[in-house]
């Protein structure tokens, strides 16, 4: 299938300050595309290019096969959600919600119809006469969702849509997004710097950093085996442990050690022998489980002092430090590790990630 | 009546009562004297008007008229003389009203869209732009009576309401804009972008979208410049002929010109008519006035 969004070696400067570099992004029909980045990574004005609000300086974006790089955004078949909603002020939802087909000629009774429908898609027929001051934040958020539904668009885009919603709504409209596109069917691009709404929402993941690329998948490939340190740090949470660590050849596999405070190194063997002496070991706080509730290949247990427990309900999170580091384990709820005492920590070596320490780069 | 002291919760005591409601007498005092001092000049223009000569000349300055007289008044509007001629102020109160109005809302008009644009359609140059016209507001007067005379003459316009009108915007456009360019920015850019993607064009989101938003900075607007035009007196005095010249000018020669005794009474009502249009809009669009002047964000 074409794709239905194309950007190709796409490069945007303001002056001589380069906000985006060599963006080679392209999505399926019915593809969920997340931008997700720290805050000035350039997620929001890649979105704003490709909505054409932004001129680009070099490059090409192809919505559906035509070459809109030059277009003016009313003419790319796109509908677009902003962070602030930008509903107008002066305007009531119903009249909010139809000053696009109004401006694009479309009859009165279609117009009607379409609000119709998609008032009772959002359930807001009964705000419809109201004006945005007299909604709530979700409101607002649903009355911005309806300005786009009604469009009908090829390709909808959304710009950091729940970050001024409280934690709980925030939640809700999340997953009602997520209906919304698997009822649709429709492509999304949706900007986010909330690496758990990227993991739920999207099919696939496109990680910025400074206007680079970083990594580009899908969800679990992004989580399970992030090409670089900082995709690492910036996926997940609690964040992946990155832990230093020292490596010998030891036969056809690898002796990993890694420093301790009380000097005797925790060692683990891995059967990979291609790793250089020093490395970054990556591991998931749900990697590390307490001995004798992970079992499996690659699990190596070692005895580790806890300096910290923190129960969250469902789990028991541990602090080890480890190779200098403050290191996470997520342990069952009823776990006994008590502060200062060792414990019996089991290391998933299948699930590990190993960085090199000087470019941050993905080894295995 | 306001309560001017900190209301306290803790019982004062009935000392501290009496020093708090004298110090209150006192405050009231002052506020009434200067009330009264703001006050006498109209009340002696009001009540001079409405006196015959003989009464003026025999009676004193502030005292209420004995016999209520609206003579002074058809004489000041429609038969004092302004020099040679002799039709009273309306011939020239019509010159101005032709004059203020269109000159009011031309320069609006095109503060709005100068402020919009400048402040939500960003280009390279706007902010020099801008910077040029708020200098353009610091130009005295009289700097460019000579050169304005010129280019009125050049296009055909000296002495004609059409120039005056010419004139009056060329000068506005510098306020109008600064007013609107300053509330258009607390618009948040978002709307714009909103509404480019909703397939709304530069007229189209200036007309639907940001004129609904601006009633308040309209009529601050409004007001200023009705203000600055029908007060004006050095344009209107220096670009109008015999037939087009603004009240403000006629006022002048009414007072300067009369012959023999000095009619006291037809100057002041002459005054007050001339002052009556400012006094009016001021009365019925002075709450929005200062609304618009502290009015700040736009909030969706």
């Amino acid at each position: 299938m074409a794709p239905i969004l194309d950007i190709t070696s796409l490069y945007k400067n303001y002056g001589q300050t380069e906000i985006l570099k060599d963006i080679n992004v392209s999505i399926e029909p019915g593809d969920f595309l997340v931008l997700v980045g720290p805050s000035g990574c350039g997620k929001s004005t890649l979105l704003n290019c490709i909505a054409g609000l932004e001129p680009i300086t070099s490059g090409s974006i192809e919505i559906d096969g035509r070459d809109m790089t030059q277009v003016s955004p009313k003419d790319r078949d796109i509908a677009m959600v902003f962070q602030s909603y930008a509903l107008y002020p002066t305007m009531t939802v119903a009249k909010n919600i139809t000053f696009g087909m109004k401006v694009r000629g479309v009859d009165a009774a279609t117009q009607e119809a379409k609000l119709q429908q998609v008032a009772s898609q959002l359930q807001i027929e009964q705000l419809l006469h109201r004006r945005p001051s007299q909604l709530s934040g979700g409101q607002r958020q649903r009355v911005a969702m309806g300005r786009a539904l009604v469009r009908d668009p090829k390709l909808f885009l959304f710009d950091e849509p729940l970050s001024n919603l409280d934690a709980k709504l925030r939640v809700e409209m999340r997953s009602e997004i997520k209906k919304l596109h698997l009822n649709l069917g429709a492509s999304m691009v949706y900007v986010t710097h909330d690496q758990i709404e990227a993991m739920t929402l999207a099919t696939k993941i496109v990680v910025l950093k400074g206007g680079v690329v970083q990594q580009i998948g899908s969800p679990a490939e992004i989580y399970n085996r992030p090409a670089n340190l900082f995709v690492a740090d910036f996926m997940g949470s609690p964040a992946m442990n990155l832990i230093p660590a020292r490596t010998h050849k030891n036969g056809s596999g690898t002796r990993i050690e890694i420093a301790r405070d009380t000097g005797e190194p925790l060692v683990l063997s891995d059967p990979n022998s291609d790793l250089p002496s020093d490395v970054i070991l990556g591991l998931r706080p749900e990697d590390i489980a307490e001995a004798g509730f992970r079992a499996g290949e690659g699990v190596q247990e070692a005895r580790c002092v806890i300096d910290m427990v923190e129960p969250a309900g469902a789990d028991t999170y541990v602090v080890s430090r480890l190779g200098g580091k403050q290191v996470t384990a997520r342990l069952h709820a009823e776990t006994k590790a008590q502060p200062g005492q060792p414990l019996n920590l089991a290391f998933d070596l299948s699930k590990v990630s190993y960085f090199a320490p000087e470019t941050g780069e993905r080894l295995n | 009546m306001t309560n001017f002291a900190p209301a306290s919760t803790f019982n004062a005591g009935s000392a501290g009562k009496w020093r708090r409601a004298i110090l209150r007498l006192i405050l009231l005092s002052v506020l009434v004297i200067f009330a009264l001092f703001y006050l006498m000049p109209l009340f002696v223009m009001v009540t001079t008007s409405l006196k015959s000569l003989e009464e003026i000349r025999t009676g004193s300055l502030v005292a209420l008229p004995r016999e209520v007289t609206f003579e002074a008044w058809r004489t000041a509007w429609s038969s004092a003389c302004t020099g040679i001629q002799c039709e009273g102020l309306r011939p020239y109160f019509w010159n101005s009203v032709q004059l203020a109005i269109p000159a009011v809302l031309i320069s609006t008009l095109l503060g709005a869209i100068n402020g919009y644009v400048i402040a939500q359609w960003k280009f390279r140059g706007a902010n020099l732009i801008f910077s040029l016209m708020l200098f353009g507001c610091f130009i005295p007067f009289q700097v460019v009576l000579l050169p304005m005379a010129r280019t009125l003459g050049l296009m055909g316009l000296a002495g004609s309401i059409p120039g005056l009108i010419f004139v009056h915007v060329v000068y506005g456009i510098g306020f109008t804009t600064l007013f609107f360019r300053n509330y258009y920015v607390s618009v948040p850019s978002e709307l714009v972008k909103a509404a480019k993607v909703d397939g709304a064009g530069f007229f189209r989101i200036f007309w639907s979208i940001f004129l609904p938003l601006s009633l308040p900075i309209i009529v601050v607007t409004v007001i200023w410049q009705f203000t600055q035009i029908w007060n004006d007196f050095l344009f209107g005095v220096s670009f109008s002929q015999a037939g087009t010249q603004p009240i403000t000018v006629a006022l002048n020669n009414i007072v300067n010109s009369t012959t023999g005794v000095k009619e006291y009474n037809v100057d002041m009502a002459a005054a007050i008519i001339a002052a009556l249009p400012t006094l009016l809009v001021y009365v019925v669009a002075g709450k929005y006035f200062i609304r618009g002047l502290t009015a700040g964000s736009v909030k969706g």
